[in-house]
């Protein structure tokens, strides 16, 4: 990557896992070659992608053995459907055989594929009880979030069934997207072309005042290759353990809080007000640098 | 069907204690000799932060009341249009209080809970996914609406003609609304007639309630999805 500063938001998914992991380590499951793709776009006459949309196999990061998946958000929004939901689910039943280090998850997807709504519905539903079998097995597995699509829908619950979320300011992480909830509800409870509001309801900087993500970096693939490496480092001396009733009562009390605390709120300055920051109308223009100086206790 | 007269078909009269406040569901019924727990949402509920909290607590407050003992089963029952639609809830990552709620499930089923789901009214989209799905065996009732998105949310989103949605729904099981599109492709493992018998088909679907996932090789049998598990199986290798 000769050390040239590359967005991980421009970046396709095939880019960001070069940048990401150890030179010329990486082995495709399903590669392109085998023509996986979908019988259902096919069907309604849609475009089709060789790898459906999700590149998924092997590779070392600093070292480390680990699973890897990339979204491609540049087809059908990273949409999971049948193929694509399955491969994702395939690579987390491999990881209970090959304990690697990690699994990455590089999520980049609006959720399901609406072309084929339904199995890509079920997939997803697939793909949470594997991040849990996997987890509850003692292997980590991280949601990476900076492209374009964000992770919204079930992807959006994936990533937070992750032990780790590594954001940058750019990518967005929610449920219903901004321009759902505008048609459902009208755009005077969410103005989706209003982008600074969707990035402060949505954004890096907002889910990491929340805690919803553990680390902001910047919007470059080496500065996701380095938080990667670090806490693959940190789950190699302190063990990801199986969830506990000790910790869930811990999280319902934290998400209790929270919904009591901002009962009322709408945007997120008064999160990063809560979270510590003197002038949160000045969030949105700190560096991340800046930002992780001034963050204190997530809200 | 009122809520009560399906409570009393399922588990018979007096065979449930079951309070709703709101649209939250909770308390206990028999299922033949076995106690379980029921835990659930209502009339159509739009899951919200707070309502996926009272499912998580009282999942938690189940595992915590058994632990020790032999675990009781929980039962689900499902009815919801889908997530809230709210800046507020987007604002608090109404997606992290689901994945809460998934861990919770997934702490359930790691303590050796039984976990079902009964469908009952709608089963749609990210109100679906938080936790009905995510049962060792779920059964739809037969008024049970199963989707991701009604057709006309969909012409919106996809900007698709409705016209054209519709005439596609009625080829592709894949795509089309409907509990008997998720039952060929392993999403529901049974669908009940008004004709059968609850109590039984509820405590048959008890005793075959295991703790994997099977859904991928049901919706291959059953020939609804015909590449979840080879795809999966070719990727994982095993």
């Amino acid at each position: 990557m000769n050390g040239r500063r590359i967005s991980y938001f421009e970046a396709s998914a095939r880019m960001r896992l070069s940048g990401l992991i150890d030179a010329d380590s990486f082995g495709e499951f399903c590669p392109p070659e085998m023509r996986q793709t979908s019988p259902h776009l096919a069907r309604l006459g849609a475009p089709q992608a060789f790898d459906d949309g999700v590149v998924v196999g092997r590779a070392t990061l600093a070292g480390h053995a680990v699973l890897v998946a990339a979204q491609e958000g540049r087809f059908i929004g990273g949409s999971v459907g049948e193929v694509h939901g399955a491969k994702i689910r395939g690579l987390l039943d491999k990881a209970l055989v090959e304990r690697p280090a990690a699994v990455l998850l590089l999520v980049d997807s609006g959720g399901v594929r609406l072309h084929e709504a339904n199995a890509g519905l079920i997939a997803i539903s697939e793909i949470m009880r594997a991040v849990l079998q996997v987890q509850a097995a003692g292997i980590p597995v991280f949601a990476l979030v900076g492209g374009s699509c964000g992770a919204f829908g079930g992807m959006g619950i994936v990533t937070r069934l992750c032990a780790e979320v590594v954001m940058s300011e750019q990518g967005r992480l929610g449920l219903s997207g901004p321009e759902v909830i505008e048609t459902v509800q009208g755009v005077e409870e969410f103005d989706s072309r209003d982008r600074a509001l969707v990035w402060r309801i949505t954004g890096g900087k907002l889910r990491r005042a929340l805690g919803e993500a553990t680390r902001l970096v910047d919007d470059l693939i080496p500065a996701f290759r380095a938080a990667a490496a670090d806490l693959i480092e940190r789950y190699q001396s302190h063990p990801l353990a199986p969830a506990s009733l000790h910790a869930l009562l811990d999280e319902q009390a934290r998400l209790t809080t929270r919904s009591e605390r901002f009962a009322s709120a709408r945007d997120g300055r008064e999160i990063w007000q809560a979270a510590g920051f003197a002038d949160a109308s000045r969030v949105p223009e700190l560096t991340v640098e800046e930002f992780n100086l001034q963050l204190g206790e997530p809200a | 069907m009122s809520e009560h007269a399906v409570f009393d078909r399922l588990f018979g009269v007096g065979g449930h204690n079951i309070a709703s406040d709101g649209l939250f569901l909770h308390g206990s019924a028999q299922i033949g000799d076995q106690s379980v727990f029921v835990i659930g949402t209502r009339d159509h509920a739009a899951i919200d932060g707070p309502l996926a909290l009272r499912i998580a607590g009282a999942i938690l407050q189940a595992v915590r009341a058994d632990a020790g003992t032999a675990p009781r089963p929980i039962l689900f029952i499902a009815d919801t249009q889908g997530q809230a639609l709210s800046r507020h809830e987007e604002l608090l990552g109404l997606n992290g209080y689901f994945a809460h709620v998934a861990r919770c499930v997934d702490l359930a089923r790691r303590q050796g809970h039984r976990l079902l789901t009964v469908i009952h009214g709608e089963a749609v989209s990210g109100g679906f996914l938080a936790f009905g799905m995510l049962a060792d065996r779920i059964c739809a009732l037969p008024d049970a609406q199963v989707r991701v998105m009604d057709l006309r949310a969909m012409s919106r989103v996809t900007k698709i003609s409705l016209e054209r949605l519709e005439e596609l729904a009625g080829e592709s099981p894949v795509f089309a609304p409907g509990a008997e599109n998720y039952w060929r492709m392993g999403g529901i493992h049974e669908i009940w007639s008004a004709d059968d018998n609850w109590p039984e088909r509820l405590a048959a679907a008890l005793a075959s309630a295991t703790d994997t996932d099977d859904r991928a090789t049901i919706g291959l049998e059953r020939g609804g999805r015909q590449l979840a598990a080879p795809t999966a199986q070719l990727v994982a290798g095993v």
